[in-house]
């Protein structure tokens, strides 16, 4: 029989991760936050969930940044928003979700070749490049780069779509695509000097 | 009116049919939309998850556009539309994301003045068309046939305003006033997993799975959806879900390809041939003339 | 240093200037003694002392001496808020045989010392206001408090328990009631109730008595099915319009036999009953639950057929017999009453759940709602006391729902503070009448009254399941093979922390309780005010909880805020204690900051009549100008600087005395 000792310490809280949770976008109620559960009982994702949303709201204000940003949670929740508009104090948890999901692609905390943010640089690049998305290249990069074994048992997917011209191969791409990249690095520019 | 017309890139690719029937159903009702000159990706769920300040950038890129000649944008992809509508309530809400795109639209020689309208197709058919004026054009009337009404999530939340969040019923009048029965489906705003089947395949193949199963369970014959990810997610894993649990089969369309039926399109242009689970029997059976 | 203009008043006035240390409070920031110092060289004034406490009898006392041995005739205090001790620096003035309102009190110590640090500008500042106050109190004339008479009679609008108890103890008081109700009956929503928790009384056994004694007591005349429609006056002497709707049946003559129902030509009733909350139907002449006070049958002229058509049998009439009590040509009547105080317990209504789509109310036939289920188990209910679902069933588990429109700020953000225990209540009740498995979906377990949590002892005991979570659907969606054919309540299991599934046969909900729906209608027909929610405010949330910003208009029970029975009860006796303290002073006295027109000046414009939120400003034809009613006016100074040629004055505060002081802050020492 294994015996697991948890008991946790002050020190094993973050106090600037609890600031940061409480001021980023999306944390500004969370001291009120009741833990009624409404949130946990309404999300679809919550049975895979190894923190529930509910209990993710409190660790993130506690403080305890291990167990949050190290959660399946942040990954399975589909932004489906059922959590944030029920919530019985207004708490943005969707937000909430997304600035830890940022969070934890900014500080590289997931497995290697983990799908999500392969799919996030993989669609930032696109757009960056051509402006549009176009999903057959989209969905065969980031596979190639994940599960190669993946994307040839999604081959007969792939096909069907092709064959009803669901997945053009034709790269979409907007005219003006210069406006793109003087777009975004003058996102990345303004957030250097805000310090956003 | 003429309105701005923001497909967005689903729409050209698995979303094809969706743009074919909603087109065919503007031009049966007279709505005339103008499709935004040179748009781009808006960003979605993705960037959203990676870099929300860019994404406001991208979507806002549209929104600049649009504003040249239009008050309001129909955005039908439900991803679209979420994003849109986001951008608009934080650049009101945040000054620092006001002053990031402003400074971002300004290096492309855009400005954004927040005097544009985010409107989904339904609630442009619901609102300013009107089922009355719906049901009387009405060229092949659906003879009851039975759908389950499937909304997802970022249509109704956060930010819709012309449905009710909880329980939407704009799809259902829009349908019966084309002659189609709604049937009960109480899973009409559940999520379908969104992009996670790609992702997290098993938990994707199970929500597939309970949506279908309760539509065909409550008799459902077609499921009408509004999102080009869930007509996806549904119609393409529909066979898997059906290894691993009960077995359905059950046509997956946009409610504008139903409409548009209605209104005497002819089937080719509005994609039914694209479809997975073929749908002609269906029409046959219930004496529903298709060209 | 600039000559200080004299002041303009009266040559013999003669002023006593009082600084108060307050221990330290004043003393250790402002410095008293160059204050005293310095009041003492301002014209007028004859004497300046400074004093530690002068609200202490000595400090008292000092005045009350100088006034006879100086021969004082105005004094200015500079203490604390005028809030505090005006009222006895007034008393001081009139034992030393002054008028009172020839007092002016200045506020050193909120407005200086607890809210300035720097000695020296402190210092500065409490003698600016002094000086203000020298040549304001100057011009201050002698005022007299105006007593008028109380009718000793009082109204009580609102059947319900605490109306009840209050009207029983004014009447045992020997006062006249006047209890309106606007239901045929009284018994509010206690008389729906199956039992009463915490002790399980039978709501009906315990409410009864007390509304038979209500009916048969002399000193209460009670309207049922009659509304007030219009109330004017002001303390003491209101005078109330009902409306008495017409029962078609004369009340006088009708004996409660209930032979006129039975013959009624509907055999069966078609109309959703009200009592029952529509769980039955009822005919149109019907009373509404066996136990009514008064024992009277009413007709419902939108369902009978007389009304309708004029070509009813009328088997009605021929079971009435001789009494001849039904009546089809009633007609509403109205009557004028004068009372001198008046108790409001209008009560309150539950949150309808329709709101909420995700409970399923509406959309499942076996989703019921708390007050429901109460009809549903009361033994002269619509099913008699068993609990047969609306599908026929009888349910073999059960989920009640905590918090349903309640602590959500999407419905209302307040907590109903009586659904924990009555969905313990319920929980028992259910499990007593069906042996069911019964789950409370709770996220707090409120029990804080008497006996309150030792109730929720005996239902832990009890067996049932409490689960304590938000739910977040009810829905016919199942997923397992056991929840075929039920209804699934999705809710987090918060104390285990996993998400549950239960399927139950049948879904209680517990509504919270809300304000009336005409709450803002009636609030603004006795001119008091409700809170942001909408219930009726009361004057001091820990001090005065029954009484209204409205001299003579009292509050009781759920219309204030939800509440249970005990409270409604406890706040019904206060109502009733400080209805007598009013009437039994026998007159009562008005302040008289009132306004009033100057004649010669008014031109008669009527700009200030609309102004007037008390009503107090009338126009009088004859002489073409405005009249306050001083008995009416509260000195809120609207009509003053509202009037465009400057002619109303108000007292106390007069545009001589208010420059006066301005010019005193301002001019330089």
């Amino acid at each position: 029989m294994e015996l697991k000792r948890t008991v946790k310490f002050e020190a094993d809280r973050d106090p600037e991760f609890a600031r940061w949770v409480s001021h980023t976008v999306g944390g500004e109620r969370i001291r009120h936050c009741l833990q009624c559960g409404l949130c946990s009982g309404k999300c679809p994702l919550s049975l895979y969930m190894d923190y529930t949303p509910r209990r993710l709201m409190h660790l993130s204000r506690e403080g305890f940044k291990e167990e949050v940003l190290g959660s399946s949670s942040i990954w399975l929740c589909t932004a489906c928003y059922a959590c944030m508009v029920n919530c019985p104090k207004n708490i943005n948890v969707t937000h909430l979700l997304y600035a830890l999901k940022q969070r934890a692609i900014e500080e590289k905390r997931y497995p290697r070749r983990f799908a999500i943010p392969v799919m996030a640089r993989q669609f930032s690049d696109m757009v960056r490049g051509s402006g549009r998305i176009t999903e057959s290249w989209l969905v065969v990069r980031v596979f190639l780069r994940t599960s190669f074994w993946r994307l040839l048992g999604m081959s007969r997917l792939g096909a069907k779509l092709f064959l009803s011209g669901r997945m053009p191969l034709k790269r979409e791409k907007i005219h003006r695509q210069p406006e793109m990249e003087k777009l975004l690095d003058s996102v990345a520019a303004t957030r250097k000097e805000l310090a956003l | 009116m003429r309105y701005a017309y923001y497909p967005g890139c689903s729409l050209r690719g698995t979303g094809r049919s969706y743009e074919e029937s909603l087109l065919a159903v503007f031009r049966a009702l007279d709505v005339e939309i103008d499709e935004i000159d040179d748009w781009n990706c808006c960003g979605a769920t993705t960037y959203m998850s990676v870099d929300e300040l860019t994404s406001y950038a991208l979507a806002s890129r549209n929104m600049a556009l649009a504003e040249r000649g239009h008050s309001e944008i129909i955005a039908p992809c439900a991803a679209c539309y979420l994003v849109l509508n986001k951008t608009q309530h934080y650049i009101r809400e945040y000054p620092s994301i006001k002053i990031v795109v402003t400074r971002a639209l300004e290096t492309i020689g855009l400005e954004y003045h927040d005097r544009i309208r985010v409107r989904h197709p339904l609630d442009v058919l619901l609102n300013d068309v009107k089922p009355e004026n719906i049901a009387a054009k009405v060229k092949v009337p659906l003879n009851g046939l039975k759908f389950a009404p499937y909304y997802g999530c970022q249509i109704v939340r956060p930010y819709s305003t012309f449905d009710d969040q909880r329980d939407p019923t704009s799809m259902e009048r829009l349908l019966e006033a084309c002659g189609a029965k709604a049937v009960h489906y109480p899973l009409k705003t559940l999520c379908c997993g969104g992009s996670q089947k790609g992702t997290l395949p098993e938990v994707g193949l199970d929500l597939v799975h309970y949506l279908l199963k309760e539509a065909q369970k409550n008799g459902a014959e077609v499921v009408a959806t509004v999102c080009p990810l869930c007509q996806f997610n549904l119609e393409s894993f529909q066979k898997e879900a059906g290894e691993r649990h009960d077995e359905t089969s059950l046509p997956v369309l946009y409610f504008t390809q139903l409409m548009a039926l209605a209104l005497g399109a002819p089937a080719h242009t509005i994609g039914l041939q694209r479809g997975f689970v073929p749908i002609e029997p269906l029409l046959t059976t219930k004496e529903i003339a298709y060209a | 240093m600039p000559e200080i203009p004299s002041v303009s008043g009266p040559e013999d006035v003669r002023i006593g200037v009082y600084v108060c240390h307050c221990g330290t409070n004043i003393a250790g920031t402002v410095d008293v003694k160059a204050l005293a110092s310095y009041a003492a060289c301002l014209p007028h004034v004859a004497v300046s002392r400074e004093y530690k406490y002068m609200c202490s009898d000595p400090g008292q006392a000092l005045i009350e001496v100088d006034i006879a041995e100086h021969d004082l005739n105005r004094i200015v205090v500079a203490s604390c808020s005028p809030l505090l001790h005006e009222a006895t620096f007034r008393r001081v003035l009139a034992r030393a045989g002054l008028n009172p309102f020839l007092l002016q009190m200045v506020n050193i110590r909120e407005h200086v010392s607890w809210v300035h640090s720097d000695r020296k500008t402190a210092t500065e500042k409490a003698k600016d206001l002094v000086r203000a106050a020298v040549r304001r109190v100057s011009l201050h004339k002698p005022l007299e408090k105006r007593r008028v008479p109380i009718n000793p009679s009082v109204l009580v609008v609102g059947g319900g328990i605490a109306g009840i108890h209050a009207a029983l103890k004014l009447a045992d008081a020997g006062k006249q009631v006047y209890l309106v109700e606007r239901e045929p009956t009284i018994g509010g929503h206690m008389a729906m109730f199956d039992k009463t928790f915490p002790t399980l009384d039978c709501a009906a056994c315990i409410l009864t008595p007390k509304m038979t004694a209500v009916g048969s007591h002399p000193n209460i005349k009670l309207y049922t099915y009659s509304e007030v429609v219009k109330v004017d006056g002001y303390v003491g002497n209101y005078k109330v319009r009902i409306k008495h709707k017409p029962r078609y049946v004369n009340e006088d003559l009708c004996i409660g036999c209930q032979e006129c129902i039975t013959a009624c030509v509907y055999k069966e009733g078609k109309t959703p009953d009200e009592f029952n909350l529509g769980l039955s139907k009822r005919k149109p002449i019907y009373l509404a639950f066996p136990q009514a006070v008064p024992q009277k049958v009413v007709i419902d002229r939108d369902t009978c057929i007389e009304f309708k058509s004029g070509k009813c049998k009328k088997t009605c009439i021929e079971a009435c017999g001789e009494r001849l009590a039904i009546d089809f040509k009633q007609k509403e009547t109205f009557e004028e009453i004068e009372i001198g105080a008046i108790i409001l317990a209008t009560g309150f209504k539950t949150f309808a759940p329709e709101r909420n789509p995700s409970c399923g109310y509406g959309q499942y036939p076996n989703v019921y709602t708390s007050l429901e289920v109460e009809r549903l188990i009361n033994a002269s209910g619509p099913t008699g006391g068993e609990v047969i679902l609306r599908d026929g069933k009888r349910p073999t588990s059960v989920g009640i729902i905590h918090c349903i429109g309640s602590r959500d700020a999407n419905s209302n953000r307040w907590c109903s503070k009586v659904c924990c225990m009555y969905s313990l209540k319920l929980a028992h009740l259910i499990k007593e009448h069906t042996g069911a498995e019964v789950f409370n979906f709770y996220i707090d377990m409120r029990t804080p009254g008497k006996g309150y949590e030792e109730f929720y002892d005996r239902l832990l005991d009890e067996g049932v399941h409490f689960v304590r979570g938000r739910v977040a659907d009810v829905s016919d969606w199942a997923v397992h093979p056991s929840e075929e054919g039920k209804l699934v309540i999705r809710a987090e299991d918060t104390l285990a922390g996993f998400v549950r599934r239960i399927p139950v046969d049948m879904v209680v909900l517990s509504v919270g309780l809300e304000p009336q729906t005409d709450a803002q209608d009636v609030r603004r027909l006795f001119n008091i005010s409700c809170s942001s929610e909408g219930w009726f405010l009361e004057r001091h949330p820990k001090l005065a909880p029954v009484s209204t910003f409205t001299e003579g208009i009292y509050i009781a029970g759920a219309c204030q805020g939800p509440k249970d029975i005990p409270d409604s009860v406890a706040q019904a006796g206060a109502a009733a204690a400080e209805a007598l303290a009013l009437i039994d002073a026998q007159s009562v006295e008005l302040e008289p900051y009132t306004a009033a027109i100057l004649e010669q000046d008014c031109s008669g414009c009527k700009s200030c009549i609309p102004l007037c939120p008390y009503q107090a400003i009338t126009f009088v034809d004859e002489k073409k100008k405005a009249y306050i009613n001083e008995v009416l006016c509260k000195g809120c100074g609207t009509c003053v600087a509202g009037c465009p040629s400057g002619s109303i004055q108000q007292n106390f505060f007069e545009d001589d005395q208010i420059f006066e002081e301005i010019e005193g802050v301002l001019a330089y020492a």
